[in-house]
């Protein structure tokens, strides 16, 4: 059988090659805070995504990391249109999806997938793995006939490594490692350009990530596929990622391609973050400076102000305390929020 | 073959306690479990020492059996369906295992304290910090309320708790996550424990947050002269804190070395397909991870022979039918492995 999946992305991946695939612009995703019960009244916003603007272009990861609360995965959600952004442009294959009603976000979702982290939740236990995988042709009218539809999930179980016979199985036969193997084949059914994966390997044993990782890897380059990776490992983001974002509070406070990020942070948050990361080398880990900041990410409910990472920081000055640093171009493509880099 | 692996870390058995003699002698322990598939073996002729003053990482993945290690030390498995069946765990020259409970209640929060890894769940949501932190000087201690509270100050402010004294009567809701860790730390620190078992402390935390509770627990260990146990599946984590690391698989010990061994020359092919497989903050970029393959082995299901033969590149058929026993390859490095790698 000819891999028509190889062929139809390379396929789409030629007509529009204008412009990067995905373009968020000053993207806000804002709670409101309610209080009472019969007459609500809104007390306070949470802003848990407040001004994010970054590219990803084709065939590329973007990393996006970040602590519990940074507004990483909220970002990911507002993009997929499963939260509904409070402002800013989403830009995808050329058209702003932002303010799409539920019909056009159908037709855009095909091309626009998710992984999830968790693989024992996302799977649905009464459905078979076949049907999971296919749901997505069936949903989007695309299934064909049962001869071809089978024949498409045959296709997908083996593109993720699995054997086509483990369709007539159920989720709960199935390790975490493979459960998330038949999640990214769903996600792959409709032959989308961006995949959205959101911690697809935290919940995985250590020796399964590996394989996992690998996959991921081996579809981006047999498929052309573009991921938005979110993640808090640093050392799985670094091996999976072209460009990584970082987020603090709702804001991006860097954004570097891999090497630069990784050979010289300049943000004083990223520094932090890998001086955090131990690294499994005992003899190096004995040398290494160990520069742990203080204090934990505060509420986004009341954001410092200033600069949001003032309170944690060890260089923070006086105009930190007061004065917001936008995200400023340097050279190379990287991007700081930090007075110390103006 | 019990008596191979005991033999050839206990041998020769040490005298109870002289001076020298490790804190912790775990011999010979299994754990088992009833479940709906039959008898689950856990933990599985598990033997290890911890010396006055040393931390201990026991490392593995999920099903190896290293939280029921743990949690079998304190005897704190539930039972049914859990049971120890044999073993004994030399505590200070004392088995605990043959303790009545009464007297192993004295122990636990007192000479051996253990921190879990989800502080919200194993705080009281109905008790003020202040009570919580304070009961074990109260319990063991049998120290007034008025001392036990003072002491709580004292522990919380050692457990770098910004303004301790007002937050004693905070309920453990109003504490952030790291912060609550930082209370299961004081509360296992009230009595001075001559060891602490943490299992998995800082996985529910951030980054930045796990690193400060680790190193908070390694200094406060330090200064005590208190032993720990770590549990942990990262390997990171290990070679920060560690100074020996005990390799679980499939409810069995299949390497232990001191770490600085354990990582430049591990002799075990599962240690060595954990180290080839996680990528590093300082590793090459753009090499493919090399993955160990297969699945996690199946404790109801496991096979014959070695654990790990079934993942094993080099497994003979020797591995597939025999139970290798652990065996020293140099002073205080030990694998269960017949391949001579």
């Amino acid at each position: 059988m000819p891999d028509t999946v190889t062929t139809q992305a390379a396929a789409t991946a030629a007509d529009t090659t204008a412009g990067p695939l995905l373009r968020v612009e000053d993207l806000k995703v804002h709670f409101p805070v309610l209080k009472g019960v019969v007459v609500q009244k809104q007390v306070a916003t949470v802003k848990a995504v407040d001004g994010v603007s970054f590219t990803l272009n084709r065939g590329e990861t973007l990393g996006l990391v970040g602590e519990s609360g940074c507004g990483k995965s909220t970002t990911g959600l507002a993009i997929l249109r499963m939260l509904k952004p409070t402002s800013g442009r989403i830009v995808f294959e050329g058209e702003d999806i932002a303010r799409h009603d539920k019909g056009r976000m159908r037709r855009v979702r095909q091309r626009l997938q998710m992984v999830y982290q968790d693989p024992y939740g996302s799977l649905d236990p009464r459905m078979k793995v076949g049907d999971i995988v296919g749901e997505p042709l069936v949903v989007h009218g695309v299934a064909g006939d049962k001869a071809a539809y089978r024949a498409r999930i045959a296709e997908l179980i083996r593109l993720v490594g699995l054997l086509p016979d483990m369709a007539e199985r159920y989720p709960h036969e199935f390790s975490g490692g493979q459960r998330q193997r038949i999640g990214i084949a769903r996600a792959l059914a409709l032959n989308p350009s961006l995949i959205i994966c959101d911690e697809p390997v935290s919940a995985l044993d250590v020796s399964i990530q590996a394989q996992v990782v690998n996959l991921f890897m081996e579809l981006q380059e047999r498929l052309g596929l573009a991921y938005l990776f979110i993640a808090h490992d640093l050392s799985v983001v670094r091996h999976i990622s072209n460009r990584i974002a970082v987020m603090y509070l709702g804001r991006i406070v860097e954004i570097a391609t891999r090497d630069q990020l990784y050979k010289e942070p300049l943000h004083p948050y990223t520094q932090a973050l890998m001086a955090a990361v131990p690294i499994p080398d005992p003899v190096l880990e004995a040398t290494r400076p160990q520069q742990i900041i203080t204090g934990e990410v505060p509420s986004a409910l009341r954001p410092p102000p200033g600069c949001r990472f003032h309170p944690r920081c060890p260089h923070a000055t006086a105009t930190c305390k007061t004065e917001d640093p936008p995200l400023r171009d340097r050279s190379g493509g990287r991007a700081v929020a930090c007075h110390l880099h103006a | 073959m019990a008596v191979v692996s005991e033999q050839t870390l206990t041998a020769p058995r040490p005298a109870p306690a002289p001076a020298k003699a490790p804190l912790l002698q775990v011999r010979d322990l299994v754990t088992t479990f009833r479940t709906d598939r039959g008898k689950v073996v856990a933990v599985d002729r598990v033997s290890f020492d911890v010396a006055r003053g040393e931390t201990v990482a026991i490392v593995g993945e999920s099903g190896s059996g290293k939280s029921v290690t743990a949690l079998s030390i304190l005897r704190l498995i539930p039972n049914p369906p859990g049971r120890i069946e044999q073993g004994e765990v030399l505590f200070d020259g004392r088995d605990l295992l043959k303790l009545s409970d009464a007297e192993v209640r004295a122990i636990r929060g007192n000479s051996i304290a253990m921190i879990f890894q989800e502080p919200m769940s194993s705080l009281n949501p109905a008790l003020t910090v202040g009570m919580q932190v304070g009961e074990p000087a109260n319990l063991h201690r049998k120290a007034s309320w008025a001392t036990a509270f003072a002491r709580a100050k004292e522990l919380l402010s050692k457990a770098a708790i910004p303004d301790a004294g007002s937050r004693l009567n905070s309920y453990p809701h109003q504490y952030s996550g790291g912060m609550r860790q930082r209370v299961m730390i004081a509360m296992a620190l009230a009595c001075d424990p001559k060891l602490i078992i943490a299992d998995e402390p800082t996985t529910a935390l951030d980054v930045t947050v796990q690193a400060q509770i680790l190193a908070l627990l390694k200094q406060l260990t330090r200064e005590a002269n208190s032993s720990l146990i770590l549990i942990t599946h990262d390997l990171g984590v290990v070679a920060r804190y560690a100074d020996r690391v005990v390799v679980m698989y499939g409810g069995r010990i299949v390497e232990t070395a001191p770490a600085i061994d354990l990582y430049t020359k591990p002799r075990h092919p599962y240690t060595r397909g954990l180290m080839a497989s996680i990528p590093r903050l300082d590793g090459d970029t753009g090499q493919r991870l090399v993955p160990i393959e297969g699945q996690p082995p199946d404790l109801a299901n496991l096979p014959k022979g070695c654990a790990f033969a079934p993942r094993c590149q080099s497994a003979t058929d020797r591995c597939r039918q025999e139970r290798p026993p652990l065996e020293a390859v140099s002073d205080r490095h030990y694998k269960a492995c017949f391949l001579d790698a």
